[in-house]
């Protein structure tokens, strides 16, 4: 019977297991339709035909964004200079792209390699490791554009290898076309032990190296501390905040805004409270990820300071406009756990963004989740300095003051009755 | 002991604690104060006797600064309703228990000294003494969702006086408490007058207007129908008249019909007449005999505020 009475909690119970359903259908159903498509970095340092046939392949692919030079925000500047192998390296380094690909100096004069050292120099493949479906997908979709996109050099190739292994069939030909053979057995079966992971795997020789994240002990906990603790922060932090309906209902409230305590100040005051127990909450999951799962805690201080406060800042204004909008616990209750769980699928806490489809990867920066991971993934996975957090900081900050002062203005109902 | 409630400097300058002027205070086509004007003076208790709905609490918000009238202003001390200082000169007891449930006694009166500016020693002692005169001393450290009924009323009270007001609103505090707790908290509150707080005391019982305030409003469909102390309302209403109270034994429409004959009332199934003088008792008694109805019992008493509202509305205190 309450709960017939309080309709907008029955609405949103029936609401609720929907949005839900919708949301997972978008982001998992979706992907038939809208792979997503990974960025990787070209630079071509040979600009032998071979290596512009070879980018031409690739920027043919449908599921790559090739991206030879910086993105320019300001379209009527000048274009940005093209990415050179240290630059690519910084931009895998930040963030930018996941992978970046460099064809050295030389790549052109023997780009085919059946073996070790036949070929030419090595395509070098640097990787975010956090990412582990996108090097995996280059270095595919390398493979097929090299055997598309370069025919004539397979073909060249081809009789080079023919006159290398094969040539006239003499027993002296014979045996070391059997040599190669069995050179080739035993890349097939991959016993070609080589430090490059995808090395010999084609006919293109690629030297793999992730350039972030190779030394971590625990590669995806400082991901899953920071996406699983904005998930529970949020739902901390409106459950908090709900204390404001209790004192409505008690009728504290009105007689704390008898007392000298504004309605305004009574906010700030639960706001600062609500955004120390989020950072506190967070402190907590962070040492037990350090205590636990080896997470490097205790040398990435200050941007853990920085970012956990500004998370738990934008967490606590964000329960604080739940509860004000809400007029009972129940109502809380199921819009609470309505648009956080959208928000924490959407934002990246569930699943990674970069594995979403574009589309939902560019609504999750509309979710605080969003910008609190990649906050602490600069943090934690990249090891920027505390400056390289300057946008999300922004976005948190701006989002808990905006927020703040809409709950601000939706608490006007509980000032005067 | 901590500082009087009342400053004699602040009572010297503005010796009218609160003054009410034609408040008018709407909720949709309901007019719950309907032009209301009344002052307060200073160390008096001062009674708003109505029943329930009578407007009696949307009036105690107004002054509290918690509702916003629609007309009319309040003054306290000088001071608009729900300016600073005026809050601070204001202490709320609200008819609900607005407490904090899982803190202690002691924790709930610190919050509320904190949010009405107290702190350190002040806190302290402002804190210790409120857990004096509500007797909770002893139950400080309890939490308040485990007190009784009476030890929450009583904790409810110390929480609005917590920053020793100059004047105390007190929203019907006796609701719902039994005989013991309520006699507890009428001493409580003549301790407080005997501090110098002036108070406004609402509630529905005539006895406890009578015992308590110096004078009196009677309030009705948010009016005041009167105002004045106890006996100047009583002699206003009857001026020197009695009332008779009679129970009589006889087919109930004979009886209702002999009363109304004589001018009189059924409440409750008793006969009720005003009369001027004590002699008339026979009189009456002797009608009745002559009319077939055996008396039961008789009883004369004094008017009380409870018969004034009944003679100015024509309706009971509680209905």
């Amino acid at each position: 019977m309450a709960l017939r009475r309080d309709r907008a909690s029955l609405a949103l119970s029936f609401i609720l297991p929907i949005a839900f359903f919708s949301i997972f259908a978008v982001i998992f159903g979706g992907q038939h339709d809208s792979t997503p498509k990974i960025k990787v970095i070209l630079v071509d340092e040979d600009k032998s035909s071979a290596s512009l046939d070879l980018a031409r392949g690739l920027e043919r692919e449908d599921s790559l964004v090739v991206l030879t030079r910086p993105t320019s925000k300001n379209k009527a500047a000048q274009q940005p200079a093209e990415y050179t192998a240290a630059t690519a390296e910084a931009a895998v380094k930040s963030g930018d792209a996941p992978v970046a690909l460099i064809i050295p100096r030389g790549f052109g004069q023997n780009p085919i390699s059946f073996g070790r050292d036949l070929g030419g120099p090595a395509i070098q493949l640097l990787n975010d490791s956090s990412d582990l479906i996108a090097p995996q997908m280059v270095a595919g979709l390398l493979q097929k554009a090299a055997m598309t996109a370069m025919p004539e050099v397979m073909a060249e190739q081809g009789m080079k290898y023919s006159e290398q292994y094969i040539g006239g069939f003499t027993p002296e030909q014979r045996k070391r076309s059997d040599a190669g053979l069995e050179e080739l057995r035993k890349i097939q079966s991959g016993g070609a032990g080589s430090r490059s992971n995808a090395a010999g795997n084609g006919i293109i020789a690629v030297n793999s190296r992730a350039v972030v994240g190779e030394n971590k002990r625990n590669p995806m906990v400082s991901f899953y501390a920071a996406a699983i603790g904005v998930m529970f922060l949020l739902f901390t932090a409106s459950g908090s905040a709900g204390s404001l309906l209790d004192e409505a209902e008690s009728g504290t409230l009105d007689r704390v805004l008898s007392s000298r305590v504004t309605m305004t100040a009574l906010l700030a005051g639960k706001l600062a409270f609500n955004t120390l127990l989020a950072f506190t909450q967070l402190t907590v999951m962070f040492l037990w990820a350090w205590a636990v799962f080896k997470l490097d805690f205790f040398t990435h201080i200050p941007g853990f300071l920085v970012m956990g406060l500004c998370t738990a800042f934008a967490v606590a204004a964000f329960g604080m406009v739940l509860a004000s909008l809400c007029h009972t616990r129940a109502q809380l209750g199921a819009l609470s756990t309505l648009l956080i769980l959208t928000m924490s699928a959407v934002g990246g806490s569930m699943f990674p963004r970069f594995l979403m489809p574009a589309v939902m990867q560019k609504a999750g920066l509309f979710t605080i989740n969003a910008w609190a991971i990649d906050g602490f993934t600069k943090v934690f996975w990249r090891d920027l300095p505390v400056q390289d957090l300057w946008q999300q900081v922004s976005v948190l900050l701006a989002v808990g003051i905006a927020l703040f002062i809409v709950a601000r203005r939706i608490a006007r109902r509980w000032e005067f009755a | 002991m901590n500082a009087p409630l009342t400053s004699p400097a602040a009572a010297k300058l503005w010796p009218i604690p609160l003054e009410i002027d034609s408040l008018v205070r709407r909720f949709g086509q309901v007019t719950a104060v309907d032009g209301i004007s009344l002052e307060l003076r200073a160390g008096e208790c001062f009674g708003l006797l109505g029943p329930n709905g009578a407007g009696k609490s949307t009036l105690i918000r107004c002054i509290v600064g918690r509702a916003i009238p629609d007309a009319g202003r309040v003054s306290v001390f000088g001071s608009q309703a729900g300016s600073v200082d005026a809050r601070a000169a204001l202490g709320w007891i609200p008819q609900e228990l607005a407490l904090y449930p899982r803190l202690t006694c002691k924790e709930n009166l610190a919050a509320f000294g904190r949010y009405h500016g107290l702190s350190g020693d002040k806190l302290r002692e402002s804190v210790a003494w409120c857990l004096d005169w509500a007797a909770l001393a002893d139950r400080a450290g309890d939490l308040e969702k485990n007190l009784s009924g009476g030890m929450k009323r009583r904790l409810n009270m110390a929480a609005g006086i917590i920053h020793r007001p100059r004047i105390v609103l007190m929203d019907e505090p006796t609701v719902g408490v039994d005989p013991q707790s309520r006699n507890r908290i009428f001493e409580m509150i003549e301790a407080l007058r005997g501090e110098g707080a002036a108070i406004i005391y609402t509630t529905h019982y005539m006895e406890e207007a009578e015992r308590l305030c110096d004078r009196v409003a009677i309030i009705d469909h948010g009016r005041i129908i009167a105002l004045g102390s106890n006996e100047e309302l009583i002699h206003g209403a009857f001026a020197s008249r009695s009332q008779v109270m009679a129970r009589f034994d006889g087919p109930p429409a004979d009886v209702s019909s002999w009363v109304e004959r004589h001018a009189g009332r059924l409440v409750d199934g008793s006969a009720e007449f005003t009369i001027d003088h004590s002699t008339q008792i026979a009189g009456l008694l002797d009608d009745a005999a002559k009319a077939g109805l055996e008396l039961l019992d008789v009883t004369l008493r004094r008017p009380n505020l409870e018969s004034v509202f009944l003679h100015l509305t024509g309706r009971e205190l509680r209905d």
